[in-house]
């Protein structure tokens, strides 16, 4: 075969922003033209396009975009998953059948030898061991091939994994056993012992413990199930202005759909039509109907509740929020924290190294065992390569981390890695941002203190010098002036000078807008509203102080309401043993106010936003482990800087790259859910990789021998072989304890 | 005879050690855009692979077997992994900009490849 040259496939995109024929000559061009691509037809009706090549569908899709046009794969998001769940059925099933095969072989004879009832070497015995030899080497072959094979491709390769240990057990046990048979005087009298019965059980114990495994281990990605399960597979779509349901993966870009109450979504959108509210818990755990009108997006996977809207598909296939989250998820299931390292390097030396101590074993009782030392050389040494068992080993940190990562975005959190679920557990110190994070981050106006008792002019003059800003105050303000419907004046040489206040020139007048730093600064004096502002500050409300032409007009508060369960979440993280600290841009009072309100340890105030992330490497300076929570935009270099960063979601945004952790609800207690689920994680990982040395580490010597000189006993190479199918079992029904997860003292 | 088994096993156990550790496999194969990598009896097939830095190049993991353990690919150093379907090739494209050795191996560790950056 020819490795360089990758299959020809076919890849169907739905091709968005086409509006005429002319687009399709377009599309079609940008397609061919893409290295690797053999075939390239576009479909003008459909908004489709279908490839042929050797190419994947990210490089097509980048090429259309850069074409000026949209585009998403279409494919079905369940195939995948229906075809895996098959295909490891099928394989349970055979590893069911061969274990049952080998048991009826081996169980008779197994119970023969129990009650002595074994024929001898001589004559019909003779006779009876040959077609055990026969009958054996089928289920050798039959149930236990696939060791032998994938034994002898791997030391090819230069490489030694578990088949190595089995297939080497086993068939020395059956090549040693068929010698007996057929040349009985090669060995002494008390030595002709044959070990088929042995070969045969190990086979089946294995076996079976293996589709005790896969049903376990089907057990620990039901959390993605669970997210794949949420997609619907059809979708009512409009076309050529009829209701038409079609399959999911048929669904186009910028498609119009029907949605029923009660029905799921099957697409992200905007709605273009109507008014309803949708269940999102299944993504972000809150429990609460979000409503949702003209213009709002919904997403993937969620519940329609009571409306009916026509939506607009904006995003599709693997594009979707439900399809970042389970790729996310996934990618994060199967990365490995450093707790694993260690583990990954044993778990690569480890079968060459058991190779070694069998043949160590085998030269110990060959020169200083007991007669009949063939046998005991036979036995230990075999015994010894059935026991070892690096699958417990590797599969010790990989299978929890599976479990904790998607029990934590049961409770909608997204943990990005295996890393950041480890330190998430050593946490000491977690940083709060005030806005948005402690309180809704929707502040409104609350007070209007002005100079000459015109509250309203002062409103006036405000918002209109803030309506070109994006603060979230400004919007505070502007949305009060719309409220009272005052008109707004144009605003001349706009400047924000961030963590100070802004400035302009509103009717000719030059208009200041900020804190009390930046009236200092400005050298405005304000000492006739001083107290009112230290008054309203020690009500967690926000001064901002007026000025006009050098002169101070008066004061507009704001006020950001906290959110109703910080309190309790924060309460949380102070009894799982972290210092809380609140970090705000805020002025000292107001941040004051509401960390008395919220019961934070430390209040760092007046910060400016470029601070923040030093204010982050201050406290690790000082030893501490620091978890930054915020939005995510404004605060990325603070959550990039923090040991991790904790981005605060609005419903279902996901894109969040700078974190560590994405939160999909907007509540503090998803900070405390992630510290659990992690603590959790790591104890079972601890459990597990403490099992699996133990077990090793005792298996192996007790399997060679070393407690006979003191106990005159050795271990029999099919409780070995019972053990070793166990010990992964055992790891892997360990690991799924933490399905059984629930954050303490939960709201 | 006890003398003779004696060495034999020794020169086993420097056959082990020298087979698994020390000696590099010959199965090297260079890739310039694409290369299939068959996933098949507990080993990756070409288990090796070179590529120029800076290269830009797809591996097509096409897996045959059935075990598990096979079901996922990790690129521990990479921050990547992708599951394996059986029925169908899965395409992972990399771009890698700095010389050294990158493994690729299953969840456990027993199915193991590199990737060498020249």
């Amino acid at each position: 075969m020819d490795s360089n040259v990758s299959k020809q496939t076919i890849i169907r995109l739905s091709v968005g922003g086409m509006s005429c024929a002319g687009c399709v000559a377009a599309v079609e061009d940008t397609l061919k033209a893409v290295p690797g691509v053999a075939e390239a037809n576009v479909n003008f009706a459909e908004h489709t396009a279908e490839v042929m090549g050797s190419v994947t569908a990210e490089v097509l899709i980048n090429a259309v975009v850069a074409a000026g046009y949209e585009a998403a794969e279409l494919k079905g998001g369940n195939e995948e998953a229906e075809q895996k769940e098959a295909a490891e059925l099928e394989y349970y099933r055979q590893l069911q059948k061969q274990s049952v095969v080998a048991a009826v072989v081996g169980a008779p004879l197994f119970l023969m030898g129990l009650l002595g009832a074994m024929p001898g070497m001589s004559g019909a015995g003779r006779l009876f061991w040959l077609v055990v030899a026969a009958l054996s080497l089928f289920v050798l072959v039959y149930s236990g091939g696939r060791f032998f094979s994938g034994a002898w491709k791997s030391f090819k390769n230069h490489n030694a994994n578990m088949d190595t240990l089995i297939a080497l057990g086993t068939g020395t046990a059956w090549g040693y056993s068929l010698l007996i048979v057929l040349v009985p005087t090669l060995v002494p009298e008390q030595a002709r012992h044959v070990y088929f019965e042995a070969a045969v059980i190990i086979i089946a114990l294995i076996n079976f413990g293996s589709a005790l495994e896969m049903r376990a281990r089907g057990k620990t990605s039901e959390a993605i199930k669970r997210l794949v399960g949420l997609q619907p597979k059809t979708a009512r779509v409009l076309r050529n202005g009829q209701e038409v349901d079609v399959p999911i993966e048929q669904v186009g870009l910028d498609e119009t759909l029907r949605l029923r109450p009660g029905e799921k979504i099957a697409v992200d959108g905007v709605i273009i039509e109507g008014h309803t509210s949708v269940n999102e818990s299944m993504l972000s755990g809150e429990p609460m109907p979000v409503e949702k009108q003209l213009g709002d997006e919904v997403v993937a996977g969620t519940i329609n509740k009571s409306g009916t809207v026509l939506f607009r598909a904006t995003r599709i296939g693997k594009d979707t929020a439900l399809a970042r989250i389970i790729e996310m998820v996934r990618q994060a299931q199967n990365s490995k924290p450093a707790i694993g390292r260690l583990a990954d390097r044993i778990a690569a030396l480890f079968v060459p190294t058991v190779l070694i101590i069998a043949v160590l074993t085998f030269l110990a009782w060959f020169n200083f065992g007991p007669e009949p030392r063939v046998a005991y050389v036979l036995v230990t040494t075999m015994t010894v390569l059935i026991i070892a068992c690096p699958c417990a080993l590797g599969l010790a940190t990989p299978i929890s981390i599976m479990v904790g990562v998607g029990k934590a975005a049961e409770y909608g959190v997204l943990i990005r890695n295996g890393e950041a679920l480890q330190r998430a557990g050593q946490l000491t110190t977690v940083v709060l941002d005030k806005t948005g994070t402690v309180t809704e981050g929707r502040p409104t106006v609350t007070k209007l203190v002005a100079i000459d008792g015109d509250q309203e002019g002062l409103l006036r003059l405000a918002a209109s010098l803030e309506a070109g800003s994006e603060h979230p105050l400004a919007e505070a303000i502007v949305t009060a002036a719309k409220q009272r419907n005052l008109d707004l004046a144009k605003v001349k040489n706009f400047t924000a000078i961030a963590g100070h206040g802004v400035q302009g020139e509103v009717n000719g007048q030059q208009l200041l807008l900020g804190n009390q730093k930046f009236m200092v600064d400005q050298q405005i004096d304000f000492s006739a509203f001083l107290d009112q502002a230290q008054s309203l500050a020690a009500q967690a409300q926000t001064p901002m102080f007026v000025a006009a032409d050098g002169r101070c007009l008066g004061i507009v508060a704001v006020a950001d309401p906290i959110k109703v369960d910080s309190r309790a979440a924060i309460e949380r993280l102070q009894r799982a043993g972290l210092k809380v600290v609140m970090l705000t841009g805020d002025n000292r009072a107001t941040a004051e106010a509401v960390a008395r309100q919220v019961g934070v340890d430390e209040v760092m105030a007046e910060v400016l936003p470029g601070e923040k992330a030093d204010k982050v490497a201050e406290l690790q300076g000082r030893g501490e482990v620091v978890a930054m929570v915020g939005d995510g935009i404004n605060d990325a270099p603070a959550l990039a800087r923090a040991d991790v960063g904790f981005a605060i979601g609005t419903g279902t945004d996901v894109a969040i790259e700078s974190a560590d952790v994405t939160l999909m609800r907007g509540s503090l207690h998803g900070v405390v859910d992630a510290v659990e689920v992690s603590k959790a994680t790591l104890r079972n990982i601890k459990q597990n990789l403490f099992g699996a040395f133990v077990y090793n580490s005792l298996g192996i010597p007790v399997a060679a021998g070393l407690l006979f000189p003191f106990t005159g006993l050795l271990l029999n190479p099919v409780i070995a072989g019972a053990a070793m199918a166990m010990s992964s079992v055992t790891v892997v029904s360990n690991a799924n304890r933490l399905r059984w997860f629930k954050p303490q003292d939960k709201h | 005879m006890d003398m003779l088994i004696n060495l034999l096993a020794l020169a086993f156990i420097g056959f082990i050690v020298w087979w698994f550790w020390l000696a590099k496999s010959g199965d090297v194969q260079m890739v310039r855009d694409s290369i299939d990598v068959i996933v098949d009896g507990g080993i990756y097939s070409p288990a090796i692979i070179e590529v120029g830095r800076g290269q830009s190049i797809i591996l097509n993991f096409i897996r045959r077997d059935v075990s598990p353990c096979a079901g996922q690919v990790i690129f521990a150093e990479l921050g990547i992994s992708a599951e394996l379907p059986l029925t169908e090739s899965k395409k992972i494209e990399l771009t890698l900009d700095n010389e050294g050795e990158f493994g690729f191996t299953c969840q456990m560790g027993m199915y193991r490849g590199k990737l060498i950056v020249k």
